[in-house]
């Protein structure tokens, strides 16, 4: 079942399309990929999700009703990539504070402030200012704040910036926790890496429209360029056919890309058929980090600005 | 709305428990009072009290002279400038034999200002009297007591008002008005200034986004504004009671009599920095004699109300520059000024209004609501419905509060879209195109 569907969403400012025509849906407690370049349109496709912004046209439907920025903001966390807490507040009375503003009794707040600092080993924070703690201490009690109120939707904008890799693992791991618990997560982000290694399902925009949709697996074999990579216990005597081209040669290993027409039994019957003992043989699937380099570029990767009509 | 009070409760309670907020509201008062009593009891001990010998071989003072408040004559025997130390006076003051005026005083420190001044009134005085004396053969004291007798003509100002006749007392609606005028002026920098830093903390320290993704911009900024204007009542309302309590002990300490010296001495002052201590001596003498004559219930109530909405009409305003500008503070500057502006007009239409409660420069600056909050409050003390109708009143109140509608209104609008903006400082027409648009 689908927590989130956009339909034609479209968001347009003064001197750019930010938003233009995007719809896709999400699945409940999938972890869902929003990637992008640079001024994308993300953050403004985020805002109207949060209901910060409403947009131009199109609907969101979120858990099967209209979405209603008042209600249902009880039932998301939403950590944007511009975030911050207050300086000179104190930790523990900024955590309850925020979780009140999302509608949680004071009781309750304290409650569940007390099960993630246990969890996070942050009890000896509460009395600490803000000012007084390190960019990843903040970002660790951003996560926090963020997730405290049960919400069934997480949006996190660039979660990892600014985390050390101790304390990124650490939030990674709270992230699929919370998958898990049925929490569906919007990560947004444009670290291919990190991308590849949690999202089930990604969606891919540039200049305000959606150029890709799909899950991590199906996005790959879409964009995959038939390359093999053959592994052999002594070098190969002939290498050129008209099965395929060479990519990259080792003396031992061999990067090939399968002509059309034919398979990976044949280039692999070719290979047989010298006499040579194959130690592995297996497909090379493009990166996310290359696909996406090679849908983005090409495109202006600062966006220009254009006129509305 | 339950979370509109939410924000309102943690904008009061951090800025009340902070540790400025606490010093200046109890330091002001203190500081106040304090500068009173410091005039006042300086103002009485700072006269000297000189004792002078005359040395008056003709005899043209002796007799007719008077002790003055500061200083005191005599006319010993055997004083001459070698021994009057010894015998306890601080000067000596040797008359001329002839006719001349060149009177000497011989003293081995020089003489306070009005310590001279009262020596040549007295030394004026004494031989113009000598001269009234042998020449017209009239008896000085004789003569005071006639012209008393002719009596003295008193203006006892009065104006009807309803039913009830009412004491004027001008100078008294003067001091009120000037003072809750330049209290108001004051509180609307202090406060509107503090609203604007506010916003501005929440969008540069990046917490705007985050807190709009639960509320709505404009609970954020109601939620401000009204917590801070909480802040500032509870500051003025405890000024107020400190201030009060304090100059009650106070006149209950120094006896009647020291407050009357301090109004007489002050009497016989002049000049620059004495004028100030004169103003504030006499003040602190006429405190509890001129309470009475005002209408206090009108003007606090009157008060508080251009107090409360002067402050949210410009608050939304500073709310809205605030959430434009970034961390630079020259942009606040530069867009401050369209707002600090009219404000300041305000002061100087107020001026001018205290000296002219009824003309037309006071009457359209006391319901236009950009000044209405400065320049009423300087009309109010001279009388309503006398000075301000009620009509005018009604009319000022009405369109100040509409004027707070319409400000909030737009300024929301601004406010919900500079406060997730980035980057370059908009220009004025962008924000008109904010504060105007339709959605």
């Amino acid at each position: 079942m689908d927590l989130l569907e956009l339909r034609n969403l479209k968001k347009h400012y003064a001197t750019q399309k930010a938003v233009d025509d995007i719809s896709f849906s999400i699945k409940k407690g999938s972890i869902f990929g929003l990637l992008g370049p640079n001024g994308a349109g993300k953050t403004t496709l985020l805002r109207m999700i949060t209901g910060i912004f409403y947009p131009d046209s199109g609907d969101i439907i979120f858990n099967g009703k209209k979405f209603n920025p008042q209600e249902d903001v009880r039932d998301i966390g939403y950590m944007p990539e511009e975030r911050g807490l207050y300086k000179k507040m104190k930790i523990g009375e900024q955590a309850v504070y925020l979780a009140q503003l999302k509608g949680l009794k004071k009781s309750e707040a304290l409650e569940k402030i007390k099960y993630w600092f246990t969890r996070l080993e942050m009890e000896s924070w509460w009395n600490k200012k803000i000012e007084d703690l390190s960019k990843g201490m903040s970002q660790k009690l951003q996560f926090v704040t963020t997730v405290l109120h049960d919400p069934s939707l997480i949006i996190l904008d660039e979660p990892f910036s600014g985390l050390d890799p101790v304390n990124a693992n650490l939030i990674k791991d709270e992230i699929f926790h919370l998958a898990q618990r049925g929490a569906t997560i919007i990560f947004s982000t444009h670290r291919m890496e990190q991308v590849e290694e949690i999202c089930d399902h990604i969606v891919l925009v540039n200049q305000g429209k959606k150029i890709l949709d799909g899950t991590v697996n199906e996005v790959k074999q879409t964009y995959k360029e038939n390359i093999f990579s053959i592994k052999t216990s002594e070098a190969a005597a002939v290498i050129s056919s008209h099965l395929f081209d060479v990519v990259e040669h080792k003396e031992k290993q061999l990067l090939v890309k399968i002509n059309e027409g034919s398979t990976s039994n044949d280039v692999l019957q070719h290979f047989i058929n010298q006499n040579l003992t194959i130690e592995s043989f297996n497909e090379v699937l493009p990166s996310l980090n290359e696909i996406f380099i090679k849908l983005v570029e090409g495109t202006r990767a600062t966006r220009q600005f254009q006129t509305v009509a | 709305m339950n979370k509109t009070w939410i924000i309102i409760k943690r904008e009061y309670i951090t800025r009340v428990r902070n540790k400025t907020f606490i010093l200046s509201t109890i330091l002001t008062p203190l500081l106040f009072v304090g500068l009173i009593a410091t005039i006042t009891f300086i103002s009485v001990k700072n006269v000297d009290r000189e004792k002078v010998a005359v040395v008056d071989p003709q005899g043209i003072l002796k007799g007719n002279i008077e002790n003055a408040k500061a200083i005191t004559f005599e006319f010993p025997a055997d004083v001459d400038s070698s021994n009057y130390k010894e015998k306890g006076y601080t000067a000596v003051l040797y008359v001329p034999a002839d006719s001349s005026k060149e009177y000497r005083l011989v003293s081995k420190k020089q003489f306070g200002l009005i310590a001279e001044g009262n020596l040549e009134d007295k030394i004026n005085q004494s031989i113009e009297n000598n001269m009234l004396k042998t020449k017209y053969n009239i008896d000085v004291k004789e003569l005071e007591q006639q012209k008393e007798q002719a009596g003295n003509v008193n203006i006892n100002q009065a104006y009807y008002e309803g039913s009830e006749v009412k004491k004027g007392n001008s100078a008294l609606a003067y001091g009120i008005g000037y003072g809750s005028g330049f209290l108001i002026y004051i509180t609307l920098f202090i406060y509107g200034t503090m609203v604007m830093r506010g916003v501005m903390e929440e969008k540069t320290s990046r917490i705007a986004e985050v807190v709009v993704s639960s509320v709505k911009p404009f609970q954020l900024m109601i939620g401000k504004i009204v917590g801070i204007g909480a802040v500032g009542l509870t500051q003025f309302l405890m000024w107020i009671v400190l201030i009060f309590t304090l100059l009650g002990v106070a006149s209950a300490l120094l006896p009647t009599e020291t407050l009357q010296q301090a109004s007489d001495a002050s009497q016989q002052m002049n000049g620059g920095s004495v004028g100030m201590a004169k103003n504030a001596a006499t003040g602190f003498a006429d405190f509890k004699g001129t309470m009475a004559a005002a209408n206090w219930f009108l003007i606090i109530s009157c008060f508080l109300f251009y107090f409360l909405f002067g402050y949210l009409f410009y608050a939304s305003l500073f709310a809205a520059v605030g959430s434009a500008v970034n961390e630079d503070p020259a942009d606040a500057q530069s867009l401050l000024l369209p707002i600090t502006l009219p404000i300041i007009v305000g002061i100087f239409i107020m001026i001018n209004a205290i000296t002219n409660p009824s003309g037309t420069l006071a009457v359209w600056g006391s319901i236009i609501p950009f000044f209405s909050p400065i320049v009423m409050m300087a009309r109010i003390p001279f009388g309503v419905p006398g000075t301000v109708p009620y009509w005018q009143l009604i009319l000022s109140m009405v369109l100040l509060v509409a004027g707070f509608l319409f400000t909030t209104w737009a300024c929301g609008k601004i406010y919900r879209t500079g406060i997730l903006m980035y980057g370059k400082k908009p220009t004025w027409k962008e924000m008109w195109k904010w504060a105007f648009r339709k959605y």
